[in-house]
């Protein structure tokens, strides 16, 4: 056994008092593959943070070739040989090849004098590509690569940095599937350099054939750590997943109703964002979408808004074709949309409550031929529908929305479109953020909509709350659906598996 | 869909080109002295402060600020150069004057980089200080040049203006920084992207403090050339020259919203604008009609900025599915 590269100590860290690790543990060799493996939320990405300078940690030691390590900035942990290549790559589209390779220093034509040596760049720069495998001169603006091609020129930049360790964060979502045949080649030769690799993916099928040990992160927690021969993919799923919820969600009561369903899509596709997605959604229905980040979930749910184009397919509101989706027109016809970023999309932060549930229905409170707002009539039903979702604020009219809670934001959220008694709920992460007795009772707001005879589109990355919640629920990546699961049948595993099983497939 | 994009994009990109053609055009038709020599070198020497204060302008917007307080900043070293530095030699005195400008830019930097108000609300602000500061310094009276400045603005070197060479130097000088220079490259990456400029280990807000010390250097420039050449310094001396300025700029090419443009274009805007300036003298029109016309030129850099904004997103938008090609 050689010494270790780098190793995690007992590190923990928390944001604004919530703890996300804990003591997370783990040592790196020279020329090792390590995967990094969780849910979403589960502390990979902030343990990576730390190691690649971007978030100092609360407690706990790393000690990088025998040496204490505490970067303080990106740039430190370049400098101690960490490089990190971001899910979003980190490139500057508006420079070109060798300016990105170099961005940080070029070499200087004069020694005193700040001129760069264009030749001596492109040259050096040449070098750096060819190690990777890409065949662009070093003046190709980023713009024209590629996302497979810009990573190589990621990894090109991390080589240039001489990097002992090289951090992948989801590297193979944007990649087809040659390129990531190349970068898996690619990362190969690394490991016969010496270089160690941290592997950090959704598809487990890629990590069990890349690495040579895996870590499995649940809630901030360490829960699993061994070398591949003593790992499965069945037994990574069931440490990620495992724990038991069931008294977070309150109890569904009334199933959907048969009859002419509230919304229809058939065969929905924008190409490069969804292809062939048809699904139908009955009036009391919940019906939850999964999927991974960038698995097109979002984008379709913007698309049923009327917020982005389609090219072909029908989007049909009971019954009726939607002729050419805008967000008027979906909301004429009784569709409501909760917004992924509720900050920026859904709320304005500066405005009171009540002029933030108001908003969608001003013209349904005004009358006469100016158009005059009915004061009374709006404020009346303002404050019935505050009451519904149990907005905790006293004063609606003074109380301005940045000052509540997430929990609450949220609520004003379903309250400004509850006032226009819609019958089709799109509801994009709506329990993102806030804590566990807010969404609870989110949870029940969601349960009495239903109740009520509405449609609810639940999109969430969070497989319990799916569960706890759906009536059926369908998985979704690369913009496809991918499987069908129904509430009898439910089993996380499954739905995991079926969202994650596709680059296992792929791979073996 | 995306091919139609890139024909729209391509004449979006040269719309500058084909507008300024155009202007040579009908300019020529109607005036007679216009297509002349000696009316395009006094083109060049009227628009040499413009470029100056624009090639200034142009590394604040590169990083995607703004700097709406450059006729300020003119107006108060013009101003202090006229009052206090009038017994000292040119070549000690317009330093100091350059140094007065670069320290207003350093105001504005602190404001911005380390209180982290906004450019716009900054700018603004130094703006109507600057212009007051000035008044008092000068009791609202006009601030007159002593000879040594307007020898400056009526020599000539090599049969060349000294406007146009002050003009050539600082966009050489800036052409070389932006393109030659470690510095001028990581300019364009914090514009594109400051968080990924961040990652990448730039000190970014160093870059931010400094391109505003710039501008107001460029800016106390630009006083000194046009203070050389109208001789006397107005209540009126760099009033609303923020327009022509950033109209310039983005007519040349440099985007508002960051990263993308340079000085090239930005030279080539500012003598675009003062064409129009100089064809609408030739042809003898209204005066009160010369801010309707730049306004609408100014209409039009903004709005081919953001179309072109708005279709280059659309060509870089993430994919999730990765269609066979």
């Amino acid at each position: 056994m050689t010494e270790p590269l780098l190793q995690f100590d007992k590190v923990c860290k928390s944001f604004f008092g919530v703890p996300v690790l804990h003591d997370i543990s783990f040592q790196l060799s020279p020329g090792q593959v390590l995967g990094l493996v969780g849910e979403n939320g589960s502390g990979k990405s902030t343990t990576m943070n730390i190691a690649g300078g971007v978030h100092p940690m609360d407690s706990g030691r790393m000690i990088l070739a025998g040496a204490d390590y505490q970067p303080r900035s990106p740039r430190d942990a370049q400098a101690s040989g960490i490089a990190f290549i971001h899910q979003e790559l980190n490139l500057f589209r508006n420079l070109t090849v060798a300016e990105n390779l170099f961005i940080d220093g070029f070499p200087k034509l004069v020694r005193g004098l700040p001129l760069i040596d264009r030749r001596a760049a492109a040259a050096r720069s040449a070098e750096l590509l060819a190690s990777v495998d890409l065949q662009v001169p070093p003046s190709t603006p980023v713009s024209r690569l590629s996302q497979g091609e810009r990573q190589l020129v990621e990894i090109a930049k991390a080589f240039s940095a001489d990097a002992r360790i090289i951090i992948f964060d989801e590297p193979t979502t944007s990649l087809t599937q040659r390129e990531t045949e190349r970068l898996f080649d690619l990362i190969g030769r690394l490991k016969a350099k010496g270089i160690a690799v941290i592997y950090i993916s959704h598809i487990l099928g890629d990590v069990m054939r890349l690495c040579d040990d895996v870590v499995v992160l649940r809630d901030g927690h360490l829960v699993g750590s061994s070398p591949k021969s003593a790992m499965t993919i069945d037994r990574m799923i069931s440490l990620m997943v495992g724990r038991t919820i069931d008294q977070l969600f309150p109890p569904r009561t009334t199933p959907p109703s048969a009859g002419r369903p509230v919304l229809e899509v058939r065969g929905l596709t924008q190409p490069g964002i969804v292809k062939e997605v048809s699904f139908s959604l009955q009036p009391g229905e919940v019906l939850g979408i999964s999927g991974l980040m960038g698995s097109g979930r979002s984008e379709m749910a913007r698309i049923l808004f009327g917020l982005d184009p389609y090219e072909s397919g029908e989007i049909v509101v009971a019954g009726e074709t939607l002729p050419a989706a805008s967000p008027a027109a979906c909301m004429a016809r009784g569709m409501a949309f909760l917004t992924e970023d509720r900050r920026a999309e859904g709320l304005m932060m500066e405005a009171s409550i009540a002029d933030n549930i108001a908003l969608p229905s001003l013209s349904e409170h005004a009358t006469g031929w100016l158009r005059m707002i009915e004061r009374t009539r709006l404020g009346d039903d303002v404050r019935k529908v505050s009451e519904a979702v149990q907005i905790g604020a006293r004063d609606l009219q003074r109380t301005l929305v940045k000052h509540l809670s997430g929990g609450n934001q949220q609520k004003v959220v379903i309250g400004k479109w509850l006032l226009r008694a819609p019958r089709i709920f799109i509801l994009d992460e709506p329990t993102r953020g806030i804590d566990v007795g807010a969404k609870y009772e989110i949870y029940k707001i969601i349960n009495r909509l239903a109740a009520d005879g509405a449609g609810i589109l639940f999109i969430s990355s969070e497989i319990e709350e799916l569960i706890g919640l759906c009536d059926r629920i369908l998985v979704m990546g690369h913009g496809e659906i991918r499987g069908q699961h129904e509430r009898a049948a439910f089993q996380r595993e499954d739905i995991l598996r079926s969202a994650m099983w596709d680059g296992l497939k792929e791979a073996v | 869909m995306a091919g139609r994009n890139r024909i729209r994009l391509l004449l979006l990109q040269n719309a500058p080109w084909l507008l300024f053609l155009a202007l040579v055009v009908v300019f020529g038709l109607l005036s007679g002295r216009f297509l002349t020599p000696t009316n395009f070198v006094n083109i060049l020497i009227q628009a040499a402060h413009i470029a100056i204060i624009a090639i200034g302008m142009t590394f604040v917007l590169l990083i995607a600020g703004i700097d709406l307080s450059v006729g300020a900043t003119m107006y108060v070293s013009a101003a202090v150069l006229g009052l206090y530095l009038k017994g000292l030699p040119a070549v000690v005195s317009f330093p100091l004057t350059a140094l007065i400008g670069l320290a207003f830019g350093a105001i504005n930097a602190w404001f911005i980089t380390r209180l982290r108000v906004a450019a716009f609300i900054t700018t603004l602000a130094t703006l109507f200080i600057g212009r007051g500061l000035a008044l008092y310094l000068s009791d609202t009276k006009m601030v007159f040049f002593n000879d040594e400045i307007l020898t400056f603005g009526r020599s000539a070197y090599l049969g060349i203006p000294s406007a146009i060479w002050a003009f050539v130097a600082v966009f050489v000088i800036a052409l070389v920084v932006l393109r030659e220079t470690t510095y001028g490259r990581q300019i364009y990456a914090v514009g594109a992207d400051p968080e990924a400029a961040a990652k990448a280990g730039i000190n970014v807000r160093r870059i931010v403090f400094s391109v505003y010390c710039i501008c107001g250097l460029c800016a106390a420039i630009g006083g000194i050339v046009s203070a050389s050449q109208v001789a006397v310094a107005a209540s009126t001396f760099g009033f609303q020259k923020e327009f022509p300025v950033i109209a310039a700029a983005v007519l040349g090419g440099t985007s508002l919203f960051g990263g993308r443009g340079g000085v090239v274009g930005t030279v080539f805007g500012a003598v675009l604008i003062q064409t129009v300036e100089n064809g609408l003298v030739m042809l003898n029109a209204n005066p009160y009609l010369y801010p309707l016309i730049i306004s609408s030129i100014i209409f039009i850099a903004v709005f081919i900025d953001s179309s072109r904004t708005a279709i280059l997103e659309r060509l870089e938008r993430r994919k999730i599915r990765v269609e066979a090609a």
